[in-house]
C-alpha cells in the first residue's frame, strides 16, 4: 500500500510542478496578480509531495520491504541500516529522486528567502525551478519508477553495490546534487531576467549568494568523490579524468567562472549577456553530467549499468532545455548591452581573463569527455582519451590563471594601475623563490622533481598574494570594515586554491607507491618507514567476510603504527578492497591488499603519499569561500531593493565598498 | 580607421591568435593521447599500431592465469573467443580482474606479446563494456563471413 503512495505522491507533485511552472509564467505574462500569487503554495506542495515519496522510499528499506523491486535489488536483511538509508540513492531510481527532491528543496529555500523579490521576478523564477521539475518527475514516473512492485516478493534482497557501502560514498551524491541543482537557482534568474526582456535590474546581486553556496557544495562533493575513490577503489588514486569524474567537474569550472563573471555583473553593470550564458552553461554541464554518469554511454571506471532508453529521454530533456534557453538568448540577449566602460588593464579584464581560462578548460574537459563518442559516430573506431590530455592542457591553461590570481584583487575597476599590479606580482614572485630557496637548503634530498618546484613555488606565489591583499586591507581600510563577507569568502577560496596546487603537486611529485609480494614476516622498506607484513586473519563483518592484514610499520627501526587492509568479500559474492591508511598533516601511510598469492603470501600496495590531505584541505577552503561570501550582507534584501529595480541599473547604485580595492 | 576601431581591431586578432594557439594545442594534445581499442581477431589481422599504445579488449581465458612465484609478474589471455592474445603484466590486478570475465587492458605489442600497463575490470559483474561486446560482436561476424566464403568459394556464382 505505501509504495503505491509513494507514487501518488510523485503524480501529485507532478501536477503542483505543472502548476507551479504554468500559471505564475502566465501571470507574470499577463501581469496577473491572482495567478503569480500561486507559484508560492504549488512550490511548497510541489515539495511537500516529493519529500513524502522520498520518505517513503526510505521507509520501504527501513523495513526490508523486498516487494519493491528497487528494494529487493539494492539492499539484504544483513545491511545495515545506515546504509540501507544510503541504499535509497545507490542506484539510478533512487538518485533521480533525490535529484529532484534536493530540486524541489532549493525551490522552496528560494520561495521563502527571496520573498522580497519583485513579483513578476519571482513568478517567474519559481515557474521555470517548476519547468526543470516537470521534466525529471516525468522522467521518473515514465522510465525509472522506484516504487515498482516485485511480486512475489523474494525472501531477501540482493545488495547494495560493495563499492557504495563506504561512509564517504553516503554523503557524496546528495551533496554533489546540491552543487549541481543548486546552479538550476542560477539558471532559473537568468532565464527570468531574459524572459523580463531586460538584464540591467539587479538580479545578479539576487542570483549570486545561490550560486555561491552551490559551488561551495559542488567542490565538497567532489572532494568527498576523490577522497572516496582515493580510501575505496584501493589503488590509492585519486582523481582519474575518468568520464564520471569530468561530468562532475566541468560544470565546476564553469560555476567558478559565473562567479566571477556575476562579480564583474553585479558592481558594474558590464558582460550581462556573458554572466546570463554562463549561468545557463553552468546548469547545462549539470544536466550533461547527470546524464552522462545515467545514461552510461560512456564507459568509466566508474561505471554504472545502466538502461539506454533512459539516456534518450535524458537526451531529449537536455535538448529542450539547452536549446530553449540558447533560443531564448539569441532572442533577447542581443537588446542589452551596457555597463561602465573599462581600460584595458583593468579588474574588469583580468576577472574576463580568468573567466575564458576557467570556460575554456571546461570546453577541453567537454571535447576529452565526449570525442569517444564523436569518435564511434564518425566511425574512426572505438577511441579513449588518456589521463595526459587532461593533464597537460589543464596545467597549460590554469597556469596563467594562477599567475594572475594575486593580482585581480589589487586591480581596481574601470582602471588599474599596471606599476602596481607588476609590484605585486614581482613581492609575490621574489616571496615564493625565497622560500623555495630556503627549503631547498634545508633539505638534503638532491634537486626536487619539476612538479614538486612548480606546486611549491606556484602555491607560495598565491599564497603571498592573498597575504598582501590582505594586509593592505588591514592598514587601510577603517575598522569594522576591513574583510566583509564578499572578500573574506574571496580571499579563503583563494588560499585554497594555493593549497590545493601545492598538496596536488608536490603529492604526485613525491609520492612513493611500492607494489611488492610479501610472505608474511617480510618487510618493504620507503624511506624512513619499514613496512613489515604479518599475514592475514579471518573477520567477520555484517554482511561480509574479510582477510585482514596485519602491517607493522616502524619508523627508524621503533614501532609506529600498525595497518589492518581488508579483502571483503560481499555475502552476495562481490569482492572489495579496504585499504588501511595512517592519515598525517605532511603524509599519508596507505596499505592495501592486493590479491592472495601462494603460501601465505599477498600483493600488497604500500604507499607513502606527502601532502595528498592539503589537495583535500585547498577544496575544503574553497568551499568554506563559497559559504562565507554568500552570507555577505550586502546580498541580502532590503526593501529598497523592490523599488529601485526600476530606476537603477546595479552599477549605478553606490555601494559603501564599491570602489574598496 | 579611428582609434576605437583600431583597438576592437588588435582585440579580435589577438582572440582569434589565442583560439588558434587553444585549438593547434589541443588537436596536438588529441593526437598524442587517443587510445584505440583492439580486439584480438583485429590485432591477428594486423590492424593494432606496432609500436603505439592502445587498448586490448576481450575475455580472460579460462585457465589461462599464471602468476610467478617470487614477483608480481603475471602472465594471462585476452580472447574474443576467435583469436587469442597472450598478455604480461606486472602489477595488482584489480578486484573484478576474473578468468571468464571482460577486461580492458591498455599496452603495446612487444613481439607476439601484449605488455600491459594498467588492467581495468568492471566494477558490475553483470555488465560488459560496450566496446568490448562490440568487439566480441564484431570479431564474431569476421568469423561467420570467413565460414561463409570457406563453405561457397564462389557465392558471386549463385
Amino acid at each position: 500500500m505505501l509504495p503505491e503512495l509513494g507514487q501518488m505522491a510523485l503524480i501529485l507533485a507532478l501536477l503542483l510542478a505543472t502548476v507551479q511552472a504554468v500559471l505564475p509564467l502566465v501571470g507574470a505574462w499577463r501581469n496577473q496578480p491572482a495567478l503569480m500569487a500561486v507559484a508560492r503554495p504549488a512550490a511548497i506542495g510541489h515539495a511537500l509531495f516529493v519529500t513524502l515519496a522520498f520518505a517513503l522510499l526510505a521507509y520501504a528499506f527501513l523495513t526490508f520491504n523486498f516487494s519493491v523491486a528497487y528494494v529487493a535489488n539494492n539492499s539484504n536483511l544483513s545491511l545495515p541500516w545506515y546504509y540501507r538509508f544510503a541504499a535509497v540513492w545507490g542506484a539510478h531510481e533512487g538518485s533521480m529522486l533525490l535529484w529532484v527532491l534536493i530540486l524541489s528543496l532549493w525551490t522552496v529555500a528560494l520561495a521563502i528567502f527571496s520573498t522580497r523579490l519583485p513579483q513578476v521576478f519571482y513568478a517567474r523564477v519559481l515557474g521555470v525551478l517548476g519547468l526543470l521539475s516537470i521534466g525529471f518527475l516525468l522522467f521518473i514516473l515514465l522510465t525509472s519508477n522506484p516504487f515498482g512492485r516485485l511480486l512475489p516478493p523474494p525472501p531477501n534482497g540482493a545488495d547494495l553495490n560493495p563499492v557504495l557501502q563506504d561512509p564517504g560514498m553516503t554523503f557524496h551524491p546528495p551533496v554533489l546534487y546540491m552543487g549541481y541543482v543548486g546552479f538550476s537557482v542560477a539558471f532559473a534568474f537568468a532565464i527570468a531576467a531574459l524572459l523580463g526582456g531586460s538584464l540591467d535590474k539587479p538580479w545578479v546581486r539576487w542570483a549570486r549568494p545561490w550560486t555561491n553556496v552551490a559551488w561551495g557544495f559542488l567542490t565538497l562533493g567532489i572532494v568527498a568523490g576523490s577522497w572516496w575513490a582515493y580510501a575505496e577503489l584501493g589503488w590509492g588514486g585519486w582523481w582519474f579524468w575518468d568520464p564520471v569524474e569530468n561530468a562532475s567537474f566541468m560544470p565546476w569550472l564553469a560555476g567558478a567562472a559565473l562567479i566571477h563573471a556575476q562579480a564583474i555583473t553585479e558592481k558594474r553593470g558590464s558582460l550581462p549577456a556573458w554572466t546570463v550564458l554562463l549561468s545557463i552553461f553552468a546548469f547545462s554541464l549539470s544536466l550533461l553530467g547527470t546524464f552522462l554518469v545515467r545514461s552510461g554511454v560512456l564507459t568509466s571506471v566508474h561505471a554504472f549499468a545502466s538502461d539506454p532508453r533512459r539516456g534518450v529521454f535524458i537526451l531529449i530533456y537536455l535538448g529542450i532545455v539547452i536549446g530553449g534557453s540558447l533560443l531564448l538568448y539569441a532572442l533577447r540577449a542581443p537588446k542589452v548591452a551596457g555597463g561602465k566602460p573599462f581600460a584595458p588593464l583593468s579588474r574588469e579584464t583580468l576577472l574576463l581573463v580568468v573567466n575564458l581560462l576557467l570556460t575554456t578548460s571546461a570546453a577541453m574537459v567537454l571535447l576529452g569527455t565526449l570525442f569517444p563518442l564523436i569518435g564511434d559516430a564518425f566511425g574512426w573506431g572505438r577511441i579513449s582519451v588518456g589521463p595526459p590530455y587532461f593533464g597537460t592542457l589543464f596545467i597549460a591553461l590554469m597556469t596563467p590563471a594562477i599567475m594572475l590570481m594575486p593580482l585581480g584583487p589589487f586591480a581596481r575597476w574601470g582602471r588599474a594601475d599596471g606599476r602596481l599590479l607588476i609590484r605585486v606580482a614581482v613581492q609575490s614572485a621574489v616571496v615564493a623563490l625565497l622560500v623555495g630557496g630556503i627549503l631547498l637548503f634545508a633539505d638534503s634530498r638532491g634537486t626536487p622533481p619539476w612538479r614538486a618546484v612548480l606546486g611549491g613555488l606556484g602555491a607560495v606565489y598565491v599564497l603571498a598574494g592573498v597575504f598582501a591583499y590582505a594586509l593592505k586591507r588591514w592598514r587601510e581600510a577603517p575598522r569594522g570594515s576591513r574583510y566583509p563577507a564578499e572578500m573574506l569568502g574571496m580571499l579563503i577560496a583563494h588560499v585554497g586554491v594555493g593549497i590545493f596546487v601545492a598538496g596536488v603537486l608536490l603529492t604526485t611529485a613525491f609520492s612513493i607507491e611500492h607494489d611488492v609480494r610479501l610472505a608474511p614476516g617480510q618487510t618493504e622498506t620507503i624511506g624512513n618507514f619499514a613496512f613489515r607484513f604479518e599475514g592475514t586473519t579471518h573477520v567477520t563483518g555484517p554482511n561480509w567476510t574479510a582477510e585482514q592484514g596485519t602491517v607493522d610499520v616502524l619508523e627508524n627501526g621503533a614501532p609506529y603504527t600498525v595497518l589492518h587492509p581488508q579483502k571483503r568479500t560481499y555475502d552476495q559474492g562481490q569482492g572489495q578492497t579496504e585499504s588501511s591508511i595512517d592519515p598525517g598533516f605532511m603524509r599519508d601511510l596507505y596499505v592495501a591488499l592486493g590479491e592472495p598469492l601462494d603460501n601465505g603470501a599477498w600483493a600488497l600496495r604500500i604507499y607513502v603519499k606527502p601532502f595528498v590531505r592539503w589537495m583535500w584541505g585547498g577544496g575544503i577552503l574553497m568551499m568554506i569561500g563559497g559559504f562565507v561570501a554568500a552570507t555577505d550582507r550586502r546580498f541580502r534584501l532590503r526593501r529598497h531593493d523592490q523599488e529601485a529595480t526600476s530606476s537603477a541599473s546595479p552599477g549605478d547604485r553606490p555601494t559603501p565598498r564599491e570602489d574598496s580595492a | 580607421m579611428n582609434p576605437k576601431r583600431k583597438r576592437r581591431l588588435i582585440i579580435t586578432l589577438l582572440a582569434v591568435a589565442a583560439a588558434a594557439v587553444a585549438v593547434t594545442l589541443t588537436v596536438f594534445a588529441l593526437q598524442q593521447n587517443m587510445n584505440y581499442l583492439y580486439s584480438p581477431t583485429e590485432i591477428d589481422a594486423g590492424k593494432a599500431p606496432a609500436h603505439r599504445t592502445f587498448r586490448l579488449g576481450g575475455v580472460v581465458k579460462e585457465h589461462s592465469v599464471v602468476r610467478d612465484g617470487n614477483s608480481l609478474m603475471v602472465h594471462f589471455v585476452v580472447t574474443d573467443r576467435f583469436h587469442d592474445m597472450p598478455v604480461v603484466y606486472r602489477g595488482i590486478l584489480p578486484d573484478l580482474f576474473r578468468e571468464g570475465q571482460s577486461v580492458i587492458v591498455t599496452g603495446h605489442m612487444q613481439g607476439t606479446e601484449f605488455v600491459g600497463t594498467q588492467v581495468l575490470a568492471k566494477h558490475d559483474e553483470t555488465y560488459m563494456p560496450k566496446e568490448v561486446a562490440d568487439a566480441i560482436r564484431k570479431a564474431k561476424e569476421a568469423e561467420r563471413a570467413q565460414a561463409a566464403k570457406q563453405a561457397h568459394p564462389l557465392p558471386q556464382g549463385r
